[in-house]
């Protein structure tokens, strides 16, 4: 089969197999339900690989139902494989693989007659992951998009027996549709300017007109909904409400794919819809991104340092990253695109590996708070290596698939302005310095003992007193649980290292950043790569920056447990507490916080535009 | 953040944001204009493949891969409704104890079933050819079975009501839809292609595949509807907190 | 005035945002989510109008008579899809919040804080 007619398998597989489980659910046993959920999940890896081998060569286009457009002008909608989207979804596949494993002695006994449920929302999941990433319709887009939706809503509000998980995800679900419908607007208003819904179709119609207020309108607010599920300042608040109560399987997803999604979606409607002559400028759409994606790493950072819930802690961190993915993109170079693949492909790597160390230690200690686990992990010896091996893959150690993604998004970013690299540096090693951090005290039992108590008075969210996920705690740790982490840092460190790969990042790149050549291979106007850039990989002055991060993050991590006094207990340090405050919990300031976030979209995209 | 400071934020955001859009509005084409390219082209298509009723050839045919996912979307709600809406640790069930009905509301309940049965068939099976369809027709199915509720007690309801045949029901018509994408796979064409023949415009068999998918998400929405409202009506009359799970709060 | 639907639709939008960032009830909120997203529908089916049009139903009606757009009433119907499953959801979440907080105040919600 060629590549093009494999795509709308990836996502009808999945799709097929959640409707097997909920028709047998009542009739499987656990083990069979997790076994075929896993079955489904594996077999769509394989139609990913299939299908990525297959475009490598150049983007395929499948027109779902046949509906292939005749001189230009089609009634249908395509699904689009170039080689980044079809990678990212198999990258989603595969994380949701890695989640079926660690999920199979993970979570508690589901009720009787019920097996089914939890593998089918994450099969519902995967398919609307892939979906989204292989969609080239922007109404398909948005219904993807709420299709993965309504699944992370269910599955991080899926320990309804704790009050936690239920108040996380109405924040998420409350925010993210507010997102989806700023999102339908704008396409709304594309529809009515251009009479076309699929992205090449748009690009290729505001190519001929002049930019004007319903442009920016439309840009401001199909960016709004993108940017609030890639958790980007001020729409992030939600992540980490989040992410901190979602079952740890499900923040592997979450964290590792979901949000970096986003970001993907920003940057393919950008260069499909939006980067031709009557569309947002570049300087103006650069400008907008690199803003917000600077305040979002910047302030990512600095919460995580905050944290001493150690979920939280990772949620800070990857929406630090989501700033530094968004930096990545903003400078709307090929090189910036494929590094900031590179860094998605081995954060994701790395963070789910995390989370999933986190997971072991709450199904072990029914705790996630840094203070009181203090010296409880000296015993998992193998959690805690694989721990501080996530923590400096997260601050960019190289051989490791983030340092090359890193370096690579770096240089591209320098290009832009020189300060830019500093961020990426600073954001890493901080993020990463937390991370090692919390491992030091909680695997190594290094330094003084922390207070286990509540700062009074100040806002924070402790993980004491979490009841484990597994049910009862656990006495053993289970092979799968640990087999997991250590497959997914491999799979990060063979990001960075396996010869070969780096270069075909670099031609998705390419093939991401180029306008003109992804309107012709999806309209049938012929396809050659417009521009060919050197492929990415390893610089001295990349390697020596990510050892900066590195030294930098044991130094913040090394300071801040044996000098508690210099960097202090987290919460007490008085002049974060203002935008600690920020972070309330609160349905209604969340809202208000994302629509302020539109104006601001507005306020940055339109000099230079129209005034 | 206090309530007026958010009120502030809230107000900052929603004049620009007013400003902006209403600026935009300026720049669309007129309202009742004629300039519906993409329209005038679903609507020949829809034509052309015998399908009476463009809006469902729009939804079935030209855009089936969109309704694949609109009804995923609903699939995947009525599952985690199933999940978050089920029995926890702590809680039990109790009878539900029947309440008294007035004659008129009961006769009227007793009269309008079969009526709003016919008619949710109707609107499904007709879905190609006048307006409605499997979802329209498929909420009508599903509502229509609650005038028991309503006319009779929760127990007449239950026992209309296997919720564990529902939820297969839900699933095969989502399956249904899947498997009619590949079985075009199959057949050497397109996913989700309309390769039945078309029919003779303007009767029930007209508009090849339109008819399958339409009954498939007929089926799919009366089923997950009814599973969806019997979660909904188990928290309501059947599941209560037993004391102690009261007390720990 | 050829604007003012498209002006109405705004206005939903902005009323319906309105009552999420002052609701005192989480009930209350998901409906004003769906406030919200009636603009959407609102929006849709003003662009896809066609003065003097009539629904794109050919059962009864020659072809080439003069009909509204199909594709944005598709649009709506996927989205009114959208948005009663969404509703749907959320409210069994707040029946859940319900049970354990014994509050739907979103004010009185506050344990995921910092």
């Amino acid at each position: 089969m060629a590549a093009g007619e494999l795509l709308p398998l990836v996502v009808a597989v999945p799709l097929l197999g959640s409707a097997v489980l909920v028709a047998a659910g009542r009739r499987l046993t656990r083990i069979a339900a997790d076994a075929l959920g896993a079955a489904f999940a594996a077999g769509t890896v394989a139609l990913c690989v299939f299908a990525l081998i297959g475009v490598l060569e150049g983007p395929a286009v499948a027109w779902a139902g046949g509906w292939r457009p005749k001189d230009g002008l089609g009634v249908g909608i395509a699904l689009v494989g170039d080689p980044l989207g079809v990678g990212l979804a198999a990258l989603a596949s595969v994380v949701t693989v890695a989640a079926f494993v660690y999920s199979w002695r993970y979570l508690e006994e589901p009720p009787p007659r019920h097996a089914g449920g939890f593998p089918a929302l994450l099969l519902l999941f995967q398919a609307g992951m892939c979906g989204f990433t292989l969609t080239g319709d922007l109404f398909n887009a948005f219904v993807f998009f709420e299709l993965m939706s309504v699944v992370a809503y269910a599955l991080t509000g899926y320990r309804v027996e704790e009050p936690r998980p239920l108040q996380g995800a109405l924040a998420f679900g409350i925010v993210n549709s507010l997102g989806g419908y700023c999102m339908l607007l704008g396409i709304a208003l594309l529809y009515a300017r251009t009479g076309e819904l699929g992205m090449a179709q748009i690009g290729r119609a505001l190519g001929t007109g002049e930019p004007d207020a319903l442009v920016l309108a439309a840009f401001v607010l199909v960016m709004t909904g993108l940017l609030i599920k890639a958790a980007a300042v001020p729409f992030h608040f939600w992540l980490p409400d989040a992410h901190a109560v979602a079952p740890t399987p499900v923040c592997m997803v979450l964290s590792g794919v979901m949000v970096e999604l986003g970001v993907y979606g920003a940057a393919r409607v950008y260069w499909t819809v939006f980067a031709g002559p009557g569309g947002v400028s570049h300087s103006s759409c650069t400008r907008t991104l690199l803003v917000i994606g600077v305040a979002t790493a910047v302030l990512g950072a600095a919460m995580c340092w905050q944290q001493r819930h150690l979920k939280r802690l990772l949620a800070f961190s990857t929406i630090g990253h989501v700033g530094l993915f968004l930096i990545g993109v903003a400078v709307l170079t090929p090189e910036g695109v494929s590094g900031t693949a590179l860094y998605v492909l081995g954060h994701a790597g790395a963070k789910a590996a995390l989370f999933a160390c986190v997971g072991i230690l709450l199904a072990r200690y029914g705790s996630v708070d840094e203070y009181e686990l203090y010296g409880r992990g000296r015993e998992l010896r193998l959690v805690g290596v694989l721990f501080g091996v996530g923590a400096l893959a997260l601050a960019g150690v190289p051989p490791f698939g983030t340092g090359l993604g890193k370096a690579v998004a770096e240089e591209a970013a320098g290009q832009q302005a020189p300060w830019l690299p500093a961020v990426f540096v600073l954001v890493s090693a901080v993020t990463g310095g937390a991370v090692l951090r919390a491992g030091l005290r909680v695997f190594g039992g290094a330094g003084p003992r922390p207070p286990a108590e509540k700062a009074d008075g100040e806002p924070e969210t402790s993980g004491a007193e979490e009841e484990p996920e597994t049910g009862d705690r656990l006495g053993r740790v289970p092979g799968t649980m640990l087999a997991v982490p250590v497959a997914l840092l491999a799979g990060a460190l063979a990001v960075g290292v396996l010869p070969g790969f780096a270069a075909a990042v670099g031609a998705a790149g390419d093939h991401f950043a180029d306008h003109t050549g992804y309107l012709g291979t999806v309209l049938g106007s012929g396809s050659a790569l417009s521009h060919v850039s050197a492929s990415p990989h390893w610089t001295a002055a990349g390697v020596v920056l990510d050892l900066v991060s590195t030294a930098l993050a044991i130094g913040c991590a090394a300071l801040a447990v044996w000098r508690p006094g210099r960097t202090g207990h987290p919460g007490a340090s008085g002049w974060w507490t203002p935008i600690r405050r920020m972070q309330s919990g609160h349905i209604g300031d969340y809202v208000a916080w994302a629509l302020a976030g539109v104006a601001l979209l507005a306020v940055l995209t339109v000099p230079g535009m129209l005034l | 953040m206090s309530r007026p400071v958010r009120l502030w934020v809230f107000l900052v955001g929603a004049v620009l944001v007013a400003a902006l859009y209403a600026w935009a509005c300026f720049d669309l084409p007129s309202f009742g204009g004629d300039h519906h390219p993409y329209g005038d082209r679903a609507v020949r298509t829809a034509l052309a493949q015998h399908t009476a009723n463009a809006v469902s050839s729009v939804n079935f045919d030209q855009r089936a891969f969109d309704t694949l996912g609109e009804q995923t979307i609903l699939f995947a709600a009525v599952l985690g409704t199933v999940v978050l809406l089920r029995q926890v640790r702590g809680e039990r069930r109790t009878d539900p104890t029947p309440a008294p009905v007035a004659d008129r509301v009961r006769w009227f309940g007793v009269l309008m079933l079969p009526v709003a049965l016919v008619v949710g068939f109707y609107v499904v099976a007709h879905g190609p050819l006048s307006p409605g369809g499997g979802f329209q027709g498929g909420i009508v199915l599903a509502t229509a079975l609650h005038l028991l509720y309503i006319a009779a007690d929760y127990r007449a309801l239950e026992r209309i009501r296997p919720v564990g045949l529902y939820e297969v029901g839900d699933a095969v018509g989502e399956a249904a839809y899947v498997v009619t994408g590949l079985a075009a796979v199959l057949a050497g064409s397109a996913f989700l292609a309309n390769v039945v023949p078309h029919g003779t415009f303007n009767t029930l068999s007209s508009g090849g595949t339109v008819a399958v998918l339409n009954i498939a998400v007929g089926m799919e929405v009366a089923c997950g509807i009814i599973v969806l409202l019997a979660r909904f009506l188990d928290q309501a009359v059947e599941i209560e907190e037993t004391a102690e799970e009261t007390g720990a709060r | 005035m050829s604007v003012l639907p498209y002006l109405a639709a705004g206005w939903i939008f902005l009323i319906g945002v309105y009552g999420l960032v002052t609701s005192r009830n989480l009930i209350h909120a998901v409906g004003c989510l769906t406030v919200t997203q009636s603009s959407t529908y609102v929006l849709l089916v003003a662009i896809g109008y066609r003065r003097g049009g009539t629904a794109p139903v050919f059962s009864d009606l020659p072809p080439g008579a003069r009909v509204v757009d199909p594709v944005v009433q598709a649009l709506a119907l996927t989205d009114i899809v959208v948005g009663a499953t969404v509703t749907a959801l959320l409210l069994a979440l707040v029946v859940q919040l319900r049970k354990r907080h014994g509050t739907v105040d979103p004010d009185k919600l506050a344990e995921l804080r910092g």
